[in-house]
């Protein structure tokens, strides 16, 4: 089966590879892209484990394929700190003891990201419910949603 | 000579006998006397016990001390998650 | 006599809440887990699994298999050279690969590696395995009748009765008193049924490893698992190997809880890479993870207890059947020693069966056979106090062990931390809080033992003053931070100077797998007296550089100092300056500590629920929920709040919506996170954590074990809080909204 060709800009680089028509994009960024941020939880889009977004879109790599991807814009956990400079959300993070094991931080991260782009001041409510998304299994999502309201109040503080 | 306690199970192996008392200073001298004084207790020994003294758990040292006034009490071997 | 290791204190470092070492990797997505690595050459190798669940396996043939483009080995049972003499290591080979009969439905059967996984499936594929059907059975009780399956012979142990199948294979009692005359002295005795269905632990990373084994017995493995030491033991035993010939690295890993704790794919990735002569990565599909990797026990419970007016507990009885899946284990055992273990009783008996069924093998998940057996013993202590019109705390007061209480399961009890639990909960806001329309509020006491084990520690000082620390266990908690914490505290020196790692196995001496909630403790205890020996040392460096004597000199504040006036004036030598001239004074300085640590002591736990029942779907929203654990010394506050809101969630779980659903064929139907529903961030509220310090008298700064006990309370104690919430006695496990709503309709 020959491969096809996708052209794509991932973490603001752009980026070219081969990949077969059943691949998902979460196994171009693990196994061709070396991006190994985005984890493998379930291939079924029920934990969330790989989220990225795709123009801007929250999505689950693993229900993209890597030839989707052709022509759009991709970010995932690995651009998320600026150099050195951590994003407030992995601070926040860091700060609330959020995580446990952290394999679902990567996800959760991106995914809050993409929350407080659309919705700057969040209700524990509508936190919880856009996280509903991601599955962990370490700590009862009760750091986490601190670390996010927390997370969106230093935002908006330093906008 | 120290008493040692039996579960429920293991002392219908020694004719119900809940208590037993054996000569032990130790650990491993607890086992092993338990294991030549009464037989039957050979397999449940070679499969594993944990031994509570005075409320404490102890697997494998065979230097514990034990002494006379000792509570001493077999368990399962203990597993955890 | 135990020795006391516990000396009152005031810290400075232990006890706050710093920022994780591993931090930062893991807001990066830097971290290496399991399936993030490769090796140049690498194999995909892949499994093919039983569709059916019991048969015997008459022929297999590869041959086309091995034939096939890109595949470079194809195994099966016959490839392995050794039996296991050890009857556990056999059962975990027969687990990683089918001989005779597949047991259950996922059960291995073969296992190819080729140079991609589109090359592995397509040999998979054509691979001929010819079965010949047998009948199966999945429940417990059904699994007991003579005239069920059976899965094994002759491996009933001693004390099992002949009136119950050959797949029972073990029979434990426990317990004292005499119940019958107990009862007698009851004012009401309630009698229940209760059965719970297996769960899983819901780890987020399927089981990963990448295994290079030469022809010369030399090999690497990296693996995400709770024991490295476990993994590098079980595969040499397995494939007859020298362990210290096999070097295993631990990956950093994306949960456990007890799943991780044995092997699964690790001996099969080892034996593919040696036929290969390829390094092989092996990475379960999470179908896989459920199909074919450790869920609990399910169980069918019987209690029995008797209760006076004012709330004495006058006796109790349970009978605690277990099925473990198709091998031995020990959870039906446990839950019969732990099910009644908070209370102080005169009559108590209790009987714990372990059933081998035709489903995948057992492991633990936090504290294996506990959750469930509390979840029965609470209710019907629930369910007295409430038809007698008590306080459910009080009673739980009235009849709580405390120190000198003979446990039900044997032991006498030395100070425990169970009535301060119960007092914090009966004090706090949550127990008085109003309740609303279809509100209940539940209680419950958990009890789990804390464990030892062997423990390595190295804890090297380094030439710029700062420490270098090796241990051997898996960090599934954030141990590593609380190690440093530690070392800082008993050096004298600020966390940020010590650095933490996991050594692979040909760095340090045999560890105890990450399990049993010991590595605070036990890993805790082995470094502090690392780090008291490298005190030693440097002690003595600072001795010879004054020319005064060792015994004259002592460590404060992370410098030496003289004792006293008489040993002489010289300025104290801080960690620092010793280190820089470490080369002048006899070489480099490191401490270290080796032990089987035991005498470890006990947990418990209370735990308060607020439940909202919809009587139109049957659908259970949790509304409030405080946990009360005596942690000892919390070394790290926020990390031990960690385990105790993660263990309570995942108790919340497996109480209302978790549970392997199997068709009538035998085989999973719900081997996925869609149909296995765990909570979501939305199911909740905040867990609030309430952490009480009853120092350990066999830990040097007083730390109990926390990880597990937290999963054992909440099945119970949302159980109570259901059934109060909709006035019905809820006795089987989880509530889905259709059992509740049945239930509803029932009365």
């Amino acid at each position: 089966m020959s491969q096809i060709h996708v052209k794509t800009i991932i973490n603001g680089d752009a980026s070219e590879f081969l990949c077969a028509a059943d691949e998902t994009l979460l196994d171009v960024l693990r196994d061709r892209l070396d991006l190994t941020g985005s984890k493998e939880g379930c291939a079924s889009g029920d934990c969330g484990a790989c989220s990225v977004t795709m123009d801007g879109r929250l999505v689950c790599a693993c229900l993209v394929l890597g030839a989707e991807a052709d022509g759009t814009e991709i970010t995932t956990i690995e651009g998320m700190a600026t150099g050195e400079n951590l994003h407030p959300l992995q601070q926040a993070f860091l700060d609330h003891a959020a995580l446990q094991c952290g394999i679902c931080t990567p996800g959760f991260l991106v995914a809050a990201k993409s929350l407080l782009e659309r919705n700057p001041d969040p209700t524990e409510e509508e936190t919880r419910y856009w996280l509903a998304g991601n599955l962990c299994r370490c700590t009862g999502y009760d750091k986490i949603v601190r670390a996010v309201l927390d997370a969106a109040k230093i935002m908006r503080e330093t906008a | 000579m120290v008493t040692v306690r039996l579960w429920g199970s293991l002392a219908e192996l020694v004719d119900g006998k809940r208590e037993i008392e054996i000569t032990a200073t130790n650990l491993r001298e607890l086992l092993e006397g338990l294991g030549e004084a009464y037989p039957a207790l050979k397999p449940q020994i070679s499969r594993g016990v944990s031994v509570a003294i005075d409320g404490r758990i102890y697997n494998d040292t065979w230097a514990t001390p034990i002494n006379e006034t000792s509570e001493v009490v077999l368990l399962n071997r203990l597993v955890g998650g | 006599m135990p020795k006391d290791e516990f000396t009152p204190r005031t810290f400075s470092v232990v006890g706050t809440r710093p920022l994780r070492p591993d931090g930062i990797d893991k807001v990066t997505g830097r971290a290496r887990y399991g399936a993030d690595i490769s090796a140049p050459g690498m194999l995909t190798g892949m499994v093919l699994r039983s569709p059916h669940a019991h048969a015997r396996i008459c022929s297999i043939d590869t041959s086309v298999a091995a034939a096939m483009p890109g595949v470079k080995a194809v195994i099966t049972r016959a490839d392995f050279p050794v039996h296991p003499e050890n009857n556990g290591t056999a059962d975990v080979l027969d687990n990683c690969m089918a001989d005779k009969k597949a047991l259950y439905d996922g059960h291995a059967v073969a296992a190819v590696a080729a140079s991609s996984r589109r090359a592995a499936l397509d040999a998979l594929a054509t691979i001929k395995v010819v079965y010949e059907v047998l009948p199966h059975v999945l429940d417990v009780d059904e699994a007991m009748k003579l005239d069920a399956p059976i899965l094994h012979k002759g491996r009933k142990q001693e004390g099992v009765p002949a009136d119950v199948s050959d797949n029972v294979l073990t029979r434990t009692e426990y317990g004292h008193g005499d119940p019958e005359i107990g009862f007698q002295m009851a004012d009401l005795v309630i009698e229940r049924q209760f059965k719970t269905a297996a769960t899983h632990q819901g780890y987020i990373e399927p089981h990963s490893c990448l295994a290079t084994l030469g022809s010369d017995g030399q090999g690497d493995l990296w693996v995400c698992t709770q024991g490295h030491y476990m993994a590098r033991n079980t595969c040499a035993e397995i494939l007859g190997l020298d362990s210290g010939c096999l070097r295993v690295t631990p990956s950093e890993i994306g949960g456990g809880f007890g799943g991780k704790t044995t092997v699964f794919l690790e001996p099969t990735a080892l034996l593919l890479s040696q036929k290969s002569g390829r390094p092989v990565k092996m990475t379960m599909t999470r179908e896989e993870v459920f199909r074919a990797s450790g869920p609990t026990a399910s169980t069918s419970i019987d209690i029995k207890i008797g209760m006076t007016k004012d709330g004495t507990i006058t006796a109790a009885k349970g009978d605690y059947r277990y099925q473990n899946g198709a091998y031995e284990a020990m959870n039906g055992t446990l839950g019969a020693m732990t099910g009644f273990a908070p209370y102080d009783l005169d009559h108590v008996k209790t009987v714990g069966w372990d059933v081998v069924t035709n489903r995948p093998k057992a492991a633990a998940y936090r504290a294996p056979g506990a959750p469930m057996a509390a979840f029965a013993v609470e209710s019907v202590i629930d369910e007295l106090a409430y038809k007698l019109g008590l306080d459910p705390i009080e009673v739980r007061l009235k009849n709580a062990a405390r120190e000198g209480t003979k446990s039900a399961y044997g032991p006498t009890y030395p100070a425990i931390g169970l009535e301060a639990t119960l007092k914090a909960a009966k004090s706090h806001p949550h127990w008085s809080a109003p309740l609303g329309e279809n509100q209940g509020r539940g209680v419950a006491c958990g009890f789990w033992f804390n464990f030892g084990g062997d423990t390595c520690v190295s804890l090297m000082v380094n030439p710029d003053g700062t420490v270098s620390l090796s241990e051997g266990n898996p960090d599934i908690g954030g141990s590593r931070a609380a190690m440093s914490m530690m070392a800082a505290e008993e050096l004298g020196i600020p966390m940020e100077r010590v650095r933490t790692i996991i050594a692979d196995t040909a760095a340090l001496g045999q560890n105890e797998v990450t399990d049993g909630s010991r590595v605070t403790f036990a890993v805790g205890l082995a470094t502090i007296k690392a780090a008291r020996h490298a005190i030693q040392i440097m002690v003595e460096r600072a001795a010879m550089t004054w020319g005064i004597d060792p015994e004259a000199v002592e460590w404060v504040d992370g410098a030496a100092q003289p004792a006293g006036p008489n040993a002489g004036k010289h300025p104290p030598m801080s960690l620092a300056e010793i280190a820089a001239i470490a080369s002048n004074t006899g070489g480099p300085i490191s401490g270290h500590f080796e032990v089987n640590a035991e005498g470890a002591g006990v947990s418990f736990g209370t735990h308060i629920a607020d439940t909202e029942v919809d009587p139109e779907t049957g659908a259970v929203k949790i509304i409030r929920y405080t946990v009360f654990q005596d942690a000892g010394k919390a070394v790290h506050p926020s990390f031990v709040e960690g385990q105790l809101q993660g263990g309570a969630v995942q108790g919340i779980g497996w109480a209302l919506n978790e549970e392997y659903i199997y068709g009538k064929d035998g085989t999973l139907q719900n081997a996925g996170f869609l149909d296995y529903r765990i909570p979501v961030a939305s199911d909740l509220p905040m867990i609030d954590t309430a952490i009480l310090e009853i120092p350990n008298p066999g830990h040097p700064y007083g730390v109990r074990g926390v990880g597990e006990t937290g999963i054992v309370p909440p099945l119970a104690a949302v159980a109570n809080s259901v059934s109060r919430a909709a006035g019905v006695r809820m006795t089987s496990l989880p509530m889905s909204p259709p059992k509740v709503l049945a239930a509803l309709k029932k009365m």
